[in-house]
Formats: C-alpha cells, structure tokens, sequence
C-alpha cells in the first residue's frame, strides 16, 4: 500500500450532486489491497453509484464478512455506518441491522469465499427472506487474504498459479440466487465500470434482495494464463446481455429505442430501469427460460454478464413479508413498543 | 489521436509548467527541492547557471512562472517560485569557488557590448569562459541598466546588485563605463567580430497637456526621477505628490516619493483598476504603504496659480469593451477631479530611442523606430550585429533580457566561429526513474495542502523612513521550507508504458485529480469530451498511447496531475512509473559540447 494519503485536492472540474457533493466525498482510506487488485475497481464503481444517487452517507450501512473483498467496505463512504462481521456471516449481521433499522441502504460486500464456502447457508437464507439489501460478491476463484487457495467458484478447468489442477466442481452463485428466488440477479466485471455502475444503482433502487457477483481479478494469485477468472480471459469471455439506465423517479424517459429492443422496469419508489437488450433472444423477467438459457450460453463458453434476472411482480422485502411496523425501531416510543398490561393479560390467557 | 512521442524534449518540459514559462527555463521544481533539503548553495548556482542574476531576480522578476504554475489550477495561489529563488541566493554562503574564474585562455576574438544592463551582462557572461574579449560601453558611471538606475533600492539593495553584477564583471569584461556610444559607425571601424545592442528603451513618455511647460520644474518623468534618485542627485520632494500612471514605474514612483518626504501621494491610473499594468504584487505593496490608487481618472490640465503648479485636473472615465475584447474610455460627464499637489511625476511608459545608430549603415528600423531583428537569432539586417534586451523589441523585464542575452551569446558564438546561425545547439534533457522501493521516491510526493505562505515585511515605520530599507525581509529556512513543500514536483514526469499495462484500472481509481482514462481514440476535439473529466484547458496537452490489448488507449490530461505518484504506486506492473525529467536550455558555453538527448 501506499505510504501517503490521497491528496484531498480534486479536478476543479468535478461535477456535484445533488447534496452539493463531489465523487470524492464518497471515498473512505486509502486501499491497503494489491495494486491492480479487481475489488479496488468495484470500491470505485460502488463510490460512482452512491455519488450519482445523491446517497446521503449518513443512511447507508456497510456490511461485510471476512477477506480481501470483505475489506473493501473501509475505502468507501467513510461516513457511513458500517460492521466488518466474522467469515461468511455478514448476512445475519445485515439481517439484524435491517430488522432493526428499515431506513438504511444495507450494501453487502463479500468475496467467493466468503459467500460459496463458510457463508453459502448465510447466502442462501438471506436470500430466501428477500432482505432488502446490495449483496455483493467479489468473486475472484480465490481466497485472497489467505494466499490463493482455490475457492467453490473457481472454474474446474483452471489451475492455480503453480499450475496444480482444480479437483472440484464450481458453483455458479447467480444461478443459484436465481434458483433461491433472489429478486435482482446480476453478473459483472470489475474491469467494466460502464456496465457495473448502473447494475448498482439499480441494485440499490431495488426493494428486494439484489445479488450482484462481480468478477474482480486477483492479479497476486489468480491472473495467470491458466485461469478463468484473469483479466484477458474474463474480457476474451465476456458476454453481455443487456445494459441499463437508471431513471429518476422524476424524469421521463425521452429516447426512443426500436419495438422489442428494450425494456422498461418499474420500481418500487418510481423510479425506473430502463433495459436495452443486446441479446435479443434473453428476457431477464421470465424466471423459467433464464436458466436454461444461461447454461446454454455457458457451455458455449461465454461468460454472461449484465442482469441475469428480475423480479417484477413481487418487490416485497422481509418486512412485509413479517408485517413488522414500517418505522425504524429506534424511532419508536415506549407507548408503541409496550402495549401495556392489557394485552400482556390477553396473551397470557391465549396460553392457559 | 496520434500516440504522443515523449523522446521531444519539449513534450515534458511543457508540463514542467512554471520553467517551459521562464524565458531563461530555469529548473525551478529541482532548485526548490535543493532549497527543501537546505541545500542553498546548490540551489543558487542551478539558478545562476539560467538565470544569471538569482538574488536580483529572486526581489524583482516579472515572475512569468507564476501564473503559470500549476499549483494555482488545484487550488488559489501558485508556489512562490521568486521568493525561493531569493532564499537561494540569501542563503548561499560563499560560493566563489564554484564559480568559473578568468582570466580565460583567449580565442583571439573581440564583441563589443553596448550597455550594462541585464542583456549584456549575460552575454559577457556566456562569452567570456569561450576566451571572447568582451568590451562593455556603458554611458552611465557604473554597470548594471535599469537595475541600479531605476529599480529602487527598497526593493533591490546596492549590495545585492553589486555582488551579482561583479561577479559577470570580475570574470573579466573590458570596461568602458562612463563614456555613451555616439556612433555606431565609428564603433564598427573600431574592428570588432561582433557587436551586441543592449541599450534597452531610455526614453520616459511625456504627455502635452495645458500647463505641461509652464509647470516644467514640478513636472518629472518618471525614470529620470527614479534615475537622479538612484544617484543622489534628487533627496527631497514637494509636500503633495500626484503621481500618473498605472505600472510598475508608477508604483516605484510612489512609493519613493512617500521615502523622500511626501506627505501625501496619490497614483492616478486613466483605465479601471483591473486592466492596471503594474503586477498585482506590485500594487499590493504599493497599497500596504498606505498609498491611495484612484483609477479611472484621465489627466486634462495641470492647474498653475501664479506660475506654480498647484493641481492637476482629471476626467473621470468609465470603460467600456467592444465585442472583440477592444477597450474604450469615454468620459462619465461627472465634474471634473481636481487634486492639489506641489510635484507630479508622469510614469506612461518608454521608448526606445537609437539617436545614436546611423541610418546608412545597413541597420534597418521599422516604421515604429524600432530596428528590425530576428526573433530566433537576435541579429540586426547587419549581419554582426545583434539585439537584446529592451532595446530589441521594447520594454519587457529583466528575465526576458537574461533570456535574449543567452541567445545572442550564442549567434555571436557561432558567428565568430563561422558557423550558420541556425546551427543552434539543443538543449540537453534526460529522464531517471525515482523509484527507490516499492512504495518509495526519492521525492517527497506527499502533497501538502498548505496555502501560501506571505512574506515577511520590514515594519511600515522602519521602512519608509529610508530608500535603503529593504521593504521585504524574505523568508527565513522554517518559512521556506514550508513553502517549498507547495511545489508539485512537476518535473518528475508520469510515463507510461503500454506494454506493460494489463488494464485494470487501478490508476484510474487512484488517481486524485481523473486525469486518466482508458477510451476509445478519436480526433483530439472529441477526445477531450470524452475523458472522466472533460479536457478544456487547451494549453495542456494529451498523453495519449498506442492502442492497448482491449483496442482501447490510455489518455492521461497533464492539467492538473499532481505528480503524486499514485498512479505508479498503484499500478501492479509498473507500467506507470514515475521519473524525473530535466530540461538544460542551450547556452553559448555548451555549445562546443554536443547535445545529449536520453
Ligand atoms: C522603474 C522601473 C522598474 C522596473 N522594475 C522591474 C522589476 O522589478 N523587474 C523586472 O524584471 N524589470 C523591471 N523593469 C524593467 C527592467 O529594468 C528592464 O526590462 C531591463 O533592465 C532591461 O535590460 P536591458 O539589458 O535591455 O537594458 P537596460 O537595463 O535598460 O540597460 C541599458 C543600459 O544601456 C545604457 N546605454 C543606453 N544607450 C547607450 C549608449 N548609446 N552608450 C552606452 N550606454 C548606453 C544605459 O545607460 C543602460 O545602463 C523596470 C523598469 C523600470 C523603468
Ligand atoms: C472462521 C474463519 N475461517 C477461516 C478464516 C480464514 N480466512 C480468511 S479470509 C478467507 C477466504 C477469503 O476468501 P474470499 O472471501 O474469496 O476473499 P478474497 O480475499 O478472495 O477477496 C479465509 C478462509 C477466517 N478468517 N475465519
Ligand atoms: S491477494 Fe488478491 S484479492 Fe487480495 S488484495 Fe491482493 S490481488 Fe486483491
Ligand atoms: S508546482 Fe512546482 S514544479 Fe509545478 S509549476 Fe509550480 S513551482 Fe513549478
Ligand atoms: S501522478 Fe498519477 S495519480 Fe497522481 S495526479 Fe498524476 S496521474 Fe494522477
Ligand atoms: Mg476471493
């Protein structure tokens, strides 16, 4: 890492939100990763988006597990509220924080390890209790922090940095999101902040459980020739289906684009997505046909990416699906918490 | 847009923003680190090697470089680049064994130089190591131009103009003082192999209003005044000053008649105070003596009660701008202005004058009275004679002179030697990495956030008591070091290697000021929208490299990068690594050496 802080100086030029905020308001410290490291990339795309969104720092939370990816929280949006958990539990944390605090943006970030080996039971829940929050996996085929051993995500084809071959299947996380129910599945490329910038803005927009499996190259211990998850090959590989923008809730949608070839999604708070098709033949709504389609495209050997799928029926999250009261617990007086004696009688004599 | 080629010298030196500005190039990124490690001895001669005169310049330069630094495009004001350069000289200790010492072997060859200003005292300082006899004629008793006549003491003491223009003098230049070439003529019979004109712009501007002669005897030109002062010939002045003109003889006007006595004076200026000429730093000064600048006020009559100047007469004016920029002063119709005074002085301007140069000769001038020179090699259409200075192209500064006196050393040396004067040696140039580990320079490329730091004043009572009292104190060591940090370090240059780039990115994420990108090429115009952060500052070029593996190019924006190095610590191949550029503009004395280019 470097031994000097960045220069608070910016571009004169830099334009602000509308909080009157600069990009560089959004950074946190300096990255301690590898230089050339993916998930720094994914830092900065996650900055782009906040700042773009006019996010106040203040009401978003930062939660992570454990490794290099995990790390990341600490260099963006330093006034946030943020908790580096223990590996692979960063969802039950984000599960309490959002029981507790419905208001807050929760943005997930973990690593392959982290999610598709000690966290795939965590993974796997927190989806199935459509926990409004931006999960996000930088998913690199490796376990950084701990010196490159292969991860449940790395391709079996590709062989470690000594060339020693990868005995296991892999898990594929957007499929399996996509299996669980997971309303907004998304895949990217650490190297592609065109297209994942707006994936996380329209991750953030939407109310739901939004997986974003982001592939961030390890340049220390998996950017070699014989992996899938380097540079070149993820930019040889890569697939696009589709690009998005994101239009304000108060903003009309102006350009005209040919019957067929884009898509409008609605959201929650009125704002919308709007979907330009690159591959004509995919419809990331229509949850029976993605599947096999992704396996299709990934048995050609593409890597596709963009948004795999999305829920448009069902934007419900946790809380409504527990009924639980729609303001945050810490706004709640003692006469809403405490429904006095009455009711105690009530629910006591329910069990008699 | 075409890859950019950094073997061009001048592609580098451009970023190094405040020397591809000085007239001389002196490299002052590598003088203020010298300075930064206490180094001042150092310091002074990597000054006194482009520059000539460090301790006059580091109190008086014109300072083209500050405008130009770059510090002042992130944030307010720019390095102070010429009161370093007067810590260097301050601080320098003795430094006269490291100085060239005559007398030199001879080549036989003899340039007369004409004038002991700025211009020719460098000449005669190019030339002399080469073995030219150099003869200087000057009209005035001592040697030195407008720096001992007319820049006053308070802000240029004797001492420090003696020490540095003694120093050209002792290396030893044949004298002539105290005698004004009349003949141009008779001086060429006299068998020279070359003759250099620095006889800068003598003449103060007059203006011929009502009353001008019959209040002759309150009525001064500026320079004359400032000159008779400089010699002791004038030590007191009237009890109202009125002084007219807005530019640095203006304010040197003022501010000497508040030292001789005055116990009112005020600067009139004809145009708003924003297109005033005198340098901002100037009118500040001006300003913390407590002088008053009335502006917008044009001079009609000088007002005479029984054959003595009592007051001048202004009309007020007010500006206005045509669509193309051009000015136009018309008067408001307000009452006239009436300021009583017992002594004006007139401070519009100069010109040059050559009463001495006949017109037969082959020496040919322009319609404007100015001779005809070329712009590249200072020589007059006689060929052997040659221009620098104010007298070439009218009244510019002192730095400009240094710079025309290198590169007229330099045609008179080839012209000597009977070489074409487009036979101009090149200026030498390398690039060294810093790299001293991994995340190590050997600069400082933490940037600082400290604003600039002002320069101590001698206090106002002290100082208007006297012509001799230094107005500025300078900067001690702590002051300088702390300012010294401001610098950007621009000479340590972010270069690129395209090979090595595997397109991760992570310089574009570090980078504090976005300056660069991975795009698309395109045609200039359209790159510079393209980029992070559009590029409009059009005098800041492109960096821009050959296609990479994705097809893409890098394109860094030089504007405002702060040479932090971040870029290089980020990169995980060292494709971005950061080194150290250094630029030796040309002179005479290198000339024999042949140009080396990394
Ligand atoms: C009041 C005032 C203040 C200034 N302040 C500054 C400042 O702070 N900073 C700055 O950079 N510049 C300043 N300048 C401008 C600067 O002094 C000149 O640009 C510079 O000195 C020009 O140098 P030079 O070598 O061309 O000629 P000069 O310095 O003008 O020297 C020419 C010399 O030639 C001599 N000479 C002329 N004709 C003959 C002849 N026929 N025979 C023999 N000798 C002759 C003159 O006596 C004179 O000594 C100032 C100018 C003025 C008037
Ligand atoms: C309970 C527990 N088991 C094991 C570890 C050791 N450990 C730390 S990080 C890590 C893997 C991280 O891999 P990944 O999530 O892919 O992050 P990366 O470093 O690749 O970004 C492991 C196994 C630990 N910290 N805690
Ligand atoms: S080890 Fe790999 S994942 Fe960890 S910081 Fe370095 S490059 Fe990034
Ligand atoms: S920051 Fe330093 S090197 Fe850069 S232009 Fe200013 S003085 Fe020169
Ligand atoms: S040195 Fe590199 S990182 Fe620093 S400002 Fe310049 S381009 Fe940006
Ligand atoms: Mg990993």
């Amino acid at each position: 890492m470097t031994h000097i802080a960045k220069p608070k100086f910016h571009h004169p030029a830099l334009p602000v939100n509308a909080l009157g905020l600069t990009r560089r308001d959004y950074e946190g410290v300096v990255s301690t990763l590898c230089a050339g490291c993916g998930h720094d990339s994914v830092t900065a795309a996650i900055i782009e988006a906040c700042f773009e969104l006019d996010l106040p720092a203040h009401r978003v939370a930062k939660v992570s597990g454990i490794g290099c990816s995990s790390k990341t929280t600490n260099y963006f949006l330093n006034r946030a509220h943020g908790f580096n958990s223990v590996h692979g539990r960063m969802p039950s944390v984000a599960t309490g924080a959002n029981l507790a605090n419905r208001d807050l943006v929760y943005i997930g970030v973990s690593g392959d390890g982290d999610t598709a080996s000690i966290g795939l039971g965590q993974f796997c829940h927190a989806i199935r209790r459509r926990l409004n929050m931006v999960y996000i996996c930088e998913n690199n085929g490796t376990y950084g922090l701990t010196k490159g051993q292969f991860s449940a995500t790395n391709d079996k084809e590709s062989k470690s940095r000594k060339g020693v071959d990868n005995l296991y299947q892999p898990i594929d996380l957007c499929t399996m999101a996509i299996e669980l129910g997971a309303g907004f599945v998304a895949r990217s490329f650490s190297g592609d902040k065109r297209q994942l910038v707006p994936l996380i803005k329209a991750a953030i927009r939407y109310r739901g459980f939004a997986f974003i499996d982001v592939i961030s190259p390890c340049v220390t211990f998996n950017n070699h020739a014989a992996s899938t998850k380097s540079y070149d090959w993820v930019r040889e590989h890569n697939a696009a289906l589709d690009s998005l923008d994101i239009v304000p809730a108060r903003e009309t949608i102006e350009a005209d684009y040919a019957e067929g070839t884009s898509l409008d999604v609605d959201l929650h708070d009125g704002s919308r997505i709007r979907l330009h098709k690159l591959a004509a033949d995919y419809d990331p709504t229509d949850r029976a046909a993605v599947l096999p389609e992704l396996a299709r495209r990934k048995a050609r050997g593409e890597i596709p990416t963009g948004l795999l799928a999305i829920d448009l029926d069902q934007q419900e999250d946790l809380h409504d699906l527990i009924r639980s009261h729609p303001a945050p617990l810490n706004s709640l007086t003692q006469a809403e918490l405490c429904p006095g004696s009455e009711a105690l009688a009530k629910i006591n004599a329910a069990h008699r | 847009m075409q890859p950019t080629d950094v073997t061009d010298p001048e592609y580098f030196h451009k970023v190094v923003d405040c020397q591809w500005a000085c007239p001389a190039h002196t490299p002052v990124p590598e003088y203020i680190r010298l300075i930064a490690q206490r180094r001042y001895a150092d310091a002074f001669m990597l000054n006194w090697e482009s520059n000539v005169f460090p301790g006059i310049l580091g109190r008086t330069c014109d300072r083209p470089c500050e405008p130009a630094c770059r510090r002042s495009r992130v944030e307010e004001k720019p390095v102070a680049i010429c009161r370093l350069k007067r810590v260097a000289a301050d601080y320098k200790g003795d430094v006269s064994a490291r100085l060239p010492k005559g007398p030199f072997p001879r080549n036989g060859k003899r340039v007369a130089l004409i004038g002991s200003g700025p211009a020719s005292l460098t000449v005669a300082r190019d030339l002399l190591p080469l073995g030219y006899t150099c003869v200087m004629f000057e009209k005035d008793p001592k040697a030195g131009g407008l720096m001992r006549t007319n820049i006053p003491s308070f802000r240029l003491p004797t001492d420090v103009l003696d020490e540095e223009v003694n120093r050209v003098l002792d290396m030893g230049v044949e004298t002539r003082f105290g005698e004004a070439v009349t003949s141009l003529r008779a001086l060429l019979g006299q068998g020279f192999d070359a003759v250099f004109i620095g006889t800068g712009a003598p003449r103060g501007k007059d203006l011929n209003l009502p009353g001008r002669e019959e209040a002759a005897a309150n009525i001064h030109i500026g320079t004359d005044f400032l000159k008779s002062v400089a010699f002791g010939h004038i030590d007191r002045i009237g009890r109202r000053v009125v002084v007219i003109g807005g530019g640095n003889t203006a304010m040197d006007c003022c501010r000497t008649a508040l030292r001789l006595g005055a116990e009112s004076v005020t600067v009139t200026v004809r145009s708003p105070r924003a297109d005033m000429k005198a340098s901002p730093w100037e009118i500040e000064d001006t300003e913390r003596e407590g002088i008053p600048i009335l502006d917008n006020h044009a001079p009609k009559r000088f007002v005479l009660e029984n054959g003595r100047l009592v007051a001048v007469e202004f009309e007020k004016m007010r500006a206005e701008y045509e669509p193309n920029g051009r000015r136009r002063l018309i008067p408001t119709g307000e009452p006239p202005v009436v300021i009583p005074c017992d002594d004006v002085l007139m401070a519009i301007g100069q010109e040059n004058a050559f009463p001495w140069i006949e017109r037969d000769i082959g020496l040919e001038f322009d319609d404007k009275g100015l001779p005809i020179v070329d712009a590249r090699t200072y020589q007059s259409t006689l060929p052997g004679v040659f221009f620098g200075g104010d007298a070439a192209w009218g009244p510019e500064n002192i730095i400009w002179a240094v710079a025309h006196g290198h590169q007229a050393a330099i045609s008179i040396d080839l012209w000597c030697r009977g070489e074409p004067l487009s036979n101009r040696p090149r200026p030498t140039t390398s690039l060294v990495s810093q790299k001293m580990g991994i995340h190590e320079w050997s600069y400082d490329n933490d940037v600082a956030l400290t604003r600039r730091v002002p320069v101590p004043h001698a206090d106002l009572d002290t100082a208007l008591k006297s012509l001799k009292v230094e107005a500025e104190l300078g900067y001690d060591d702590q002051l300088a070091l702390k300012e010294a940090a401001r610098c950007l370090n621009c000479d340590v240059q972010t270069v690129f290697t395209r090979d090595l780039c595997i397109e991760c990115d992570g310089c574009v994420d570090i980078c504090p000021v976005d300056a660069i990108n991975f795009t698309q090429n395109a045609e200039e115009t359209v790159l510079r929208e393209r980029l992070r952060v559009p590029a409009r500052n059009l005098e800041q070029d492109l960096y821009v490299s050959p296609p990479l593996k994705t097809g893409r190019v890098m394109v860094k924006d030089e504007d405002v990068c702060l040479h932090c190095g971040l870029c290089a610590e980020r990169c995980p191949t060292g494709a971005w690594d950061m080194q150290k550029f250094t630029y030796g503009a040309a002179h005479a004395t290198c000339s024999k050496v042949p140009a080396h280019v990394a």
